[in-house]
């Protein structure tokens, strides 16, 4: 039993995610109230590497083939005995494809009590939780003795959870590995899209209020104009109007571009967590009361349609085609 | 082929939301349920998999307000068996609680697949599909968006972002927590519901234990002030273009 | 002394004339009657029962009308007097004829001054009929107009009956030529051509030959335009009149039919021609390819899939074509997704042009709508439209927003406008949808309210009890979802003390109107706004104290309009403002549809080359000195405006609607 702050650290093709640091950031503000040190867990195989700039106390690693890829059965069974033999304070996963594959089964697996969507941890020992699309918070006192928690970006930047020193690595042992359930076929790589969105400095980002296929060819026009490209919300590539490695959002892509202009978009929490690193976002919406205005620099409450191509012009006019 | 779909009813977000007097829980007096999007999709999915392999596809849900619809528009896309979970939900429900609960029904189905959406909004507690799965002892694999049946094998393709897919064969019986079905969700006419209405039966089953265990206990509920808001642009399309214009011209971009 | 020779000239060499006429005449009768029993049994045996022999005054009636009289037809000028002059003239012919028949077989009367002016009442048409046939000719052959089919099966009608006419203004000639009666001059035309074959100088016997053989060459071409009509153009002479005979009597025609149900009470949806009344298949073949429907057609002037006149001939022809497969037991093919495009089905509007159009009165809505309840019932149906419906579904409005928002618009107002849920009121407004919740007519709907105020009027509103009427939805399909909003809004309806429902929209108007049941709509007379207002400027109860002196044009509104007849209302309300009113030329019952009815709002746009509502606006332009179109629908409202920018025509034209127009002149 121990005041340590778990932090299940979430890696693709080496590549460690960001919600990662974001969980480092919220575990060193939750180690201010437990008195524990900040334990970053990472699972993989042959990938110490990667534990360099976390901004953690230590590192637990665990190495073994089969963790060499996500796998939601071998992570549960190494993490059901890790958090089983050091019951640490707090385990933290990232609400993501791979973090929420594992807090919830664990949750029943070793009857610990999970709070879900969890913006922030404070150091009062309260967890501030965002649900109903962003438009509920709930609060509450982290329950104990141990609590899985569930992350989602929003609370922390990610440079808060970095650091220049790396953290002493510890390898642990792996329990054994075998007859899993679930087993990695292949990965399928993403449509060779012809730009790299999370690159680009001016993005021109198209949601529902779109309406259709032949309408895009509006935003093209714009974008083209600026200097930049076309990206969407998932509604847009849902319905198969833009490709997938045009997707802005929690399952697509996230970007950092100078100029963020959005047309049509309301602002779901899934879609913003992609785009706060914007320098300034422009949103163009019909509905005042849509929760892009809240992190939205500067906003047009109009018909995007009334707008777009007049746009298009003095864009055009300013740059002196 | 038997499947098993688990679909939530959640508060419709098109509805002002408010915090009730004990300031802990939402204001239900005027919030109207509707079935979770992504529980939407897995009922699509389920019945995708039944045009394709044939099988047997059992709809469950919470006797709240709604559940007959959500079943029986269930039923007229194709669903076989519907079934309605009663209890007490005054309280709330968690979904511990939920999959625990759901769990003894299920086994006695014994499915080959269970399917639920990944996640719903008011997941407070974690999500009912990973929670049943572990109370089934199944396996779990979530953001599903393309589920093949072979041989009792599946093989089932997992979003990451990015749009990294991975391609998983995962044993059966299994829960998989639904991102997309493979089509939109389809329509069905409104009179096909009220038809399978008369044609169709609901079984109801009590909640044999009602164990919230797990879920945290939330002392405050509240709605976000935004910190900021957007400087807003006014005037007509001309104006507005001018005005953003010079704002992309203080940006560097132009 | 003048009288009809019967037979004249023909030998009896060979056998008695009388015989071989009527052996002839009957071997095509025979053939015609079989020929077409073949064709029309399908209608019945494939189609659905249909009563249409009620009210038979009204059908002969009809029949008189639009057959004989031929009033559509007429409703343009050159294609109807070429059609006029050719049709009464053969009506005419016939008419000879069987006259010719009763004084050859029964009463001899054919004598004396009735022969003269029988001959020149026969030569006149003969006359006319060649104008008309040359008009034709030149319409097919050097005007080929687009909605025309222009093919051969047409031209080679028109050559029969010219040959038919032409045979016997000679036969007629050749006799004249040889008798030389003193009263020629009564058969003008035969006369002058009897001309030409005394200048050749041919004797007696060389005339009487010529004679016999036209006669026989006439004879063989009646017969075989006889023997073909049913397979030729010429059917429509048959099919035309049964089908305006047949044509809708019992209901307006704002209402629809509600879906048919079998014996054991299960819904039949159009999923083949079988489930098609016989009526609806007759409108089939019934269709001349005239292509008027498709000229008036808003959906086909942008260039879309759909063409009425297409979709009709796609029934004739499945019909034809898979009438055997129907009636066996072979595979039985789909209507839509076969032989027509789901997408064509969608792109209609139901605004009514084409079937006004019509002159054999087919019914082309109709069809449309029993395929799309096809459609929808199998889930055919688009995203954007199956949002719109799960909304109207769930949330009473198609915009998808609580139904506790529906009156958020009545906010600003001092006083607050009564509820008529709570207490009696003597106007019911039924604001309806697109008031309501669309922001940009929000202020329309304020304006609406104070004019109603100003006139002292007593009325109250349902508040969040009000549901989308069902309009649209209905004409899109979606039957049990219109029956569900009907029965909610005529409950509110029911609990609710007024004397007459008022509404600003016409598409709630008709559904109201016409499509609610009376006990829950109760006796209660429904106007739209420009009939009250029209009321209350009348009586001195709306006094308007501005002249506005705008120069404007005004749109029929579709379902005001072309169904509902509510043509001078608006006007009168539009000169009592003081306003010029100049028309567009396609005014009344010609209005042109903004396209957003049939539940195209709703609706993927999809590709088209000029919107509707585009070409509208740029009608609306056209009229010098107009700056205003003014419309009386909150749907035209928004299209137009919408277009108005669209065509870059905002310093031309501003669209205001009627609301609008007598507010500025309060």
């Amino acid at each position: 039993m121990s005041q340590d702050i778990y932090v299940v650290i979430e890696h693709l093709r080496e590549q460690v995610a960001d919600i990662s640091y974001v969980m480092l950031a919220a575990a060193r503000e939750s180690a201010q109230n437990t008195g524990g040190k900040v334990v970053a867990v990472l699972l993989g195989h042959n990938a110490k590497g990667l534990a360099g700039n976390f901004a953690a106390d230590q590192v637990l690693y665990l190495d073994h083939s089969a963790l060499a890829d996500f796998n939601p059965d071998a992570y549960q069974k190494a993490l059901t005995d890790l958090i089983g033999k050091n019951q640490p304070r707090t385990v933290l996963f990232g609400s993501t494809s791979i973090g929420a594959d594992l807090a919830s089964v664990l949750s029943i697996r070793l009857n610990l009590p999970l709070v879900n969507s969890c913006r922030s941890l404070s150091k009062d020992g309260k967890f501030v939780s965002q649900i109903c699309g962003g438009k509920i918070m709930a609060e509450g006192e982290l329950p104990a003795p141990t609590a899985l928690v569930a992350m989602i970006p929003g609370g922390y930047k990610v440079e808060q959870g970095q650091s220049k020193q790396s953290p002493p690595v510890t390898q642990v042992d792996v329990p054994v590995l075998e007859s899993l359930r679930v087993t990695l076929a292949k990965y399928i790589e993403p449509a060779a899209g012809d730009v790299d969105i999370a690159k680009e400095q001016i993005l021109v980002s198209v949601g529902r209020g779109i309406q259709n296929k032949d309408n895009i060819a509006l935003a093209e026009d714009l974008a083209k104009a600026l200097g930049g490209v076309v990206t969407a919300s998932r509604p847009v590539i849902d319905q198969g109007w833009l490709v997938a490695s045009r997707l802005v959002g929690k399952s697509g892509k996230h970007v950092k571009p100078k100029i963020y202009l959005t047309l049509g978009i309301s602002g779901a929490p899934e879609h913003v967590e992609a785009i706060t690193d914007s320098e300034a976002i422009i949103a163009i919406n019909t509905d005042p009361k849509a929760p892009i205005f809240d992190i939205a620099k500067y906003g047009v409450e109009m018909d995007m349609f009334d707008l777009i191509e007049v746009l298009t012009e003095k864009v055009k006019e300013a740059k002196g085609r | 082929m038997n499947i098993v779909v688990l679909a939530k009813l959640v508060p419709d977000l098109v509805e002002e939301l408010t915090i009730d007097a004990s300031g802990a829980a939402l204001d239900m007096t005027f919030a109207r349920l509707i079935i979770n999007e992504l529980d939407d999709h897995a009922i699509e999915q389920s019945i995708l998999l039944k045009e394709r392999s044939g099988g047997q596809v059992t709809v469950i849900t919470l006797d709240l307000e709604g559940a007959d619809d959500v079943l029986f528009t269930a039923a007229a896309k194709g669903a076989d068996r519907l079934i309605k979970i009663k209890g007490d939900f005054a309280g709330g429900v968690s979904n511990h609680a939920l999959a625990r609960a759901c769990a003894t029904i299920v086994k006695e189905l014994q499915p080959d697949l269970v399917l639920t959406g990944v996640q719903a909004h008011n997941d407070i507690d974690g999500s009912a599909g990973p929670l049943l799965a572990e109370c089934l002892g199944m396996p779990y694999v979530g953001y599903v968006h393309g589920i093949a049946i072979s041989d009792g094998k599946s093989k089932v393709l997992k979003e990451y972002p990015g749009g990294l897919v991975a391609e998983l064969d995962v044993v059966l019986p299994a829960v998989l927590g639904v991102q997309a079905s493979e089509q939109p969700p389809r329509y069905v006419a409104v009179s096909k519901v009220r038809q399978v209405m008369k044609t169709s039966k609901i079984e109801e089953r009590s909640a044999s234990e009602w164990d919230a265990n797990g879920a945290p206990i939330i002392g405050r509920m509240f709605q976000p002030e935004a910190s900021t808001h957007a400087t807003m642009i006014t005037g007509n399309a001309d104006d507005v273009a001018t005005k953003l214009v010079g704002i992309f011209k203080e940006f560097g971009v132009l | 002394m003048p009288e009809r020779i019967n037979y004249w000239g023909i030998p009896n060499t060979w056998g008695s004339p009388q015989l071989y006429v009527y052996a002839m005449m009957g071997f095509a009768a025979i053939v015609l009657f079989i020929r077409f029993y073949q064709q029309a049994s399908l209608w019945w045996r494939v189609g659905r029962p249909q009563v249409c022999w009620d009210k038979l005054h009204l059908r002969f009636g009809r029949l008189i009308k639009y057959a004989v009289g031929q009033t559509r037809v007429l409703s343009q000028q050159y294609p109807g007097v070429m059609h006029v002059a050719i049709a009464w003239s053969f009506f005419v012919f016939f008419l000879g004829t069987a006259l010719a028949t009763i004084d050859a077989d029964f009463s001899k009367f054919l004598i004396g001054n009735n022969y003269l002016v029988y001959k020149f009442v026969l030569d006149t048409f003969a006359v006319f009929f060649l104008i008309g046939v040359t008009m034709a000719a030149y319409r097919r052959f050097i005007q080929r107009p687009r909605r025309l089919t222009i093919k051969p099966g047409f031209t080679w009608s028109l050559i029969l009956i010219t040959l038919i006419v032409l045979g016997g203004l000679f036969t007629e000639s050749l006799r004249l030529a040889v008798e030389r009666p003193a009263w020629a001059l009564w058969s003008p035309v035969g006369w002058l051509i009897a001309q030409i074959w005394i200048t050749t100088g041919a004797s007696d016997a060389t005339l009487l030959n010529w004679h016999l053989s036209v006669w026989i060459f006439h004879l063989l071409i009646v017969t075989v335009t006889v023997a073909t009509l049913p397979v030729g153009t010429l059917v429509h002479i048959l099919t035309g009149p049964l089908n305006v005979f047949f044509s809708k009597i019992d209901r307006p025609t704002g209402q629809l039919a509600p879906i048919p149900q079998t014996a054991k009470g299960e819904p039949v949806y159009a999923s083949t021609l079988q489930g098609l009344t016989w009526k609806q298949l007759l409108d089939g073949d019934a269709c001349t390819e005239c292509g008027r429907c498709q000229e008036a057609c808003p959906a086909f002037a942008a260039n879309t899939l759909l063409s009425p006149k297409q979709l009709i001939l796609g029934i004739r022809d499945g019909l034809r074509q898979d009438g055997p497969a129907l009636l066996g037991t072979g595979k039985v093919p789909l209507l839509v997704g076969e032989r027509i495009k789901d997408e064509t089905v969608w792109l209609c509007t139901t605004c009514g042009s084409c079937v006004r159009e019509c002159p054999v009165l087919i019914e082309h809505v109709d069809a449309i709508v029993d395929m799309r309840r096809y459609l929808v019932v199998e889930g055919r149906v688009d995203s954007k439209l199956q949002d719109a419906l799960a909304n109207t579904g769930r949330y009473g409005n198609s915009f998808g927003q609580s139904e506790r928002m529906r009156a958020r618009w009545t906010q600003p107002l001092e006083p607050k406008i009564k509820d008529a849920r709570k207490e009696p009121v003597e106007y019911l407004w039924f604001v309806g949808d697109y008031a309501s919740y669309s922001p940009t007519l929000m202020d329309i709907t304020l304006k609406t309210a104070q004019i109603f105020q100003k006139a002292g009027l007593d009325f109250g509103i349902l508040y969040d009890s009000e549901r989308n009427a069902g309009n649209d939805v209905r004409r899109v399909g979606e039957e049990g979802l219109y029956e569900m909003l009907m029965d909610k809004n005529s409950d509110a309806l029911s609990k609710c003390t007024y004397k007459k429902i008022v509404t600003t929209d016409p598409h709630s108007y008709n559904t109201l109107k016409n499509e609610y049941p009376s006990n829950g709509n109760g006796k209660h007379p429904i106007l739209h706004s420009a009939e009250l207002l029209d009321q209350l400027i009348g009586s001195g109860q709306l006094k308007l104290s501005k002249k506005l002196g705008y120069k404007v044009t005004y749109h029929d509104p579709c379902y005001l309009g072309r169904y509902n007849g509510v043509y001078d209302a608006p006007r009168r309300v539009i000169k009592a403002t003081g306003c010029e009113l100049i028309e567009m030329p396609r005014h009344r019952d010609r209005a042109f549809c903004c396209g957003a009815g049939g539940g195209r709002i709703w609706m993927e746009e999809g590709k088209v080359q000029e919107r509707p509502s585009e070409s509208r606006v740029r009608e609306a332009v056209k009229l010098s000195g107009v700056t205003t179109l003014v419309t009386a629908c909150p749907k035209d409202a928004t299209m137009f405006r919408d277009a108005v920018k669209t065509t870059g025509n905002e310093e031309h034209l501003t669209v205001k609607d009627l609301n609008e127009l007598v507010y500025a002149a309060l």
